[in-house]
């Protein structure tokens, strides 16, 4: 039977974990926000990792690790465009470009970025498929998980206590009248500006992450980082409805009466 | 006889049963039970399990009571049937345990959510030499400046009389504003305030 479920239930940690000690083969897809992604393992260790929308493409990968410069890189670009992974690599190797362990420590160190993004995936169904080897035109690598694995529960932590900090996605932030901290001097990355622009009472947290396609976690570490600057607050938003409001003492009482019986509870306990 | 009754939470071992003992005119009436875990029983020996009850006559007709919430997380759900028909609520805070500021804000909102009434945080045990600042509590509890937040001594009858004063001076306030009166609807919505500033709407 397929190891199938939701992240929400067993983390990619815990996944991660079970392939490594199960020293599992097969391929693990995960439904995310935005994107599918796909690893394959071999023996309980990670051998390929990308997106089905957007497959691993070693030059891309070269060039972002700035083993390739700008001019190098959209000349094989044009030339080699349609070939594989695995024959590119070969051909660069043969070529003097690059050494075979340059190329493998490349692709390592992408595939265990593309693991560390998955971490913030705390939703999304998955399913491991067992016994399906990494596609053919892919060079395989061959990733020890313990460290990811490690760092995963690190991450794992760290949303535990965003999600106790900031528990409904219900919640809006406004921002605060009078800043406690100095605005000109916060450095603020572009994601957090865009988030920023949606800051309003109007807006939850839970529709500022559906726009932004931003996960349950990067919504709530954005948010935490903006409240504790001092920037914004949580508060209700305004179309927000409780399941239930309960009653209080004065909605069966007239004004004047509710405001005689609270003066007679001042007097007395003034008294007492 | 009229009754009302004003609602004491916050987190565990806050000082609520202490609270209500020293201005009740009668013994409260506390459902304690010893405390099973080891960590929390290091704190003190047994703690509220249903709710604390005490009560002060204001005159022939009419009686306030106090009641004390369970300050444990799975005692929840006596809070709402404490909760139904009060003045306004009172949540009591160890300033020297930073430790459940974090349980007090969940306390705060949850009782927020759904309690349309005014409400004070008491600052608990300022007398104790590693209490926090209690504008250093604001920050830590993110409290609006618009609530009022009390330094109090549970022990100390005049410091409870004071937080509980404040708190009826929010509710006279409430009420005079005609906020208590308005449709359920429209009081649903003061914890939010509205902004129409050109600021995008999500939607």
């Amino acid at each position: 039977m397929a190891l199938k479920g939701n992240l929400r239930n067993f983390s990619l940690v815990q996944l991660l974990h079970l392939i490594h000690l199960a020293r599992k083969d097969g391929r693990l897809v995960i439904e995310g926000p935005r994107e599918t992604a796909e690893l394959y393992f071999q023996d309980g260790k990670l051998v390929y990792a990308g997106f089905l929308s957007k497959p691993v493409d070693l030059l891309d990968v070269l060039h972002q690790q700035k083993k390739l410069d700008r001019v190098k890189y959209q000349a094989l670009k044009k030339r080699m465009s349609k070939m594989d992974d695995k024959a590119l690599g070969l051909l660069l190797v043969n070529s003097g470009y690059f050494k075979p362990t340059d190329i493998l420590a490349a692709l390592k160190r992408h595939y265990a970025d593309i693991v560390r993004h998955l971490f913030s995936w705390v939703n999304g169904q998955f399913e491991f498929q067992k016994n399906i080897p990494p596609p053919r035109e892919r060079i395989p690598v061959r990733l020890s998980l313990e460290n990811l694995i490690i760092e995963g529960t690190r991450q794992l932590r760290e949303w535990e206590s965003l999600q106790a900090e900031i528990p409904d996605l219900d919640m809006a932030l406004k921002f605060v009248d009078q800043p406690r901290t100095d605005v000109k001097q916060l450095k603020l990355n572009v994601e957090e500006w865009r988030f920023l622009s949606y800051v309003n009472p109007r807006n939850s947290l839970r529709k500022i992450a559906r726009v932004l396609n931003l996960s349950e976690l990067e919504v709530r570490r954005i948010a935490y980082a903006l409240i504790q600057a001092g920037l914004v607050e949580l508060v209700r938003p305004e179309d927000y409805r409780p399941k239930r409001v309960i009653r209080h003492a004065f909605a069966n009482r007239s004004k004047e009466e509710s405001i005689g019986l609270v003066q007679k509870l001042i007097a007395r306990i003034r008294r007492s | 006889m009229q009754a009302v009754k004003i609602v004491v939470t916050g987190p565990f071992g806050a000082g609520k049963t202490q609270f209500i003992k020293t201005v009740s005119e009668i013994d409260v009436v506390a459902t304690e039970r010893r405390i099973s875990a080891a960590d929390e029983r290091a704190l003190k020996e047994s703690t509220t399990v249903a709710m604390d009850f005490g009560r002060i006559t204001i005159d022939d007709d009419l009686v306030l009571y106090l009641f004390g919430t369970p300050g444990q997380k799975r005692f929840d759900f006596m809070w709402e049937i404490l909760s139904e028909g009060m003045l306004g609520f009172i949540v009591l805070v160890d300033s020297t345990r930073p430790e459940t500021f974090r349980e007090a804000r969940r306390i705060l909102e949850t009782f927020r959510a759904y309690a349309p009434t005014p409400y004070v945080v008491a600052a608990n045990k300022q007398d104790l030499p590693d209490a926090w600042d209690v504008e250093d509590l604001r920050i830590a509890l993110r409290l609006p400046d618009n609530v009022k937040l009390v330094p109090c001594v549970a022990t100390d009858k005049e410091s409870v009389k004071k937080v509980l004063l404040e708190l009826l001076y929010s509710i006279l306030e409430w009420i005079e504003s005609g906020e208590a009166h308005r449709l359920p609807k429209e009081i649903e919505r003061t914890g939010a305030s509205s902004s129409d500033d050109g600021k995008q709407s999500a939607e």
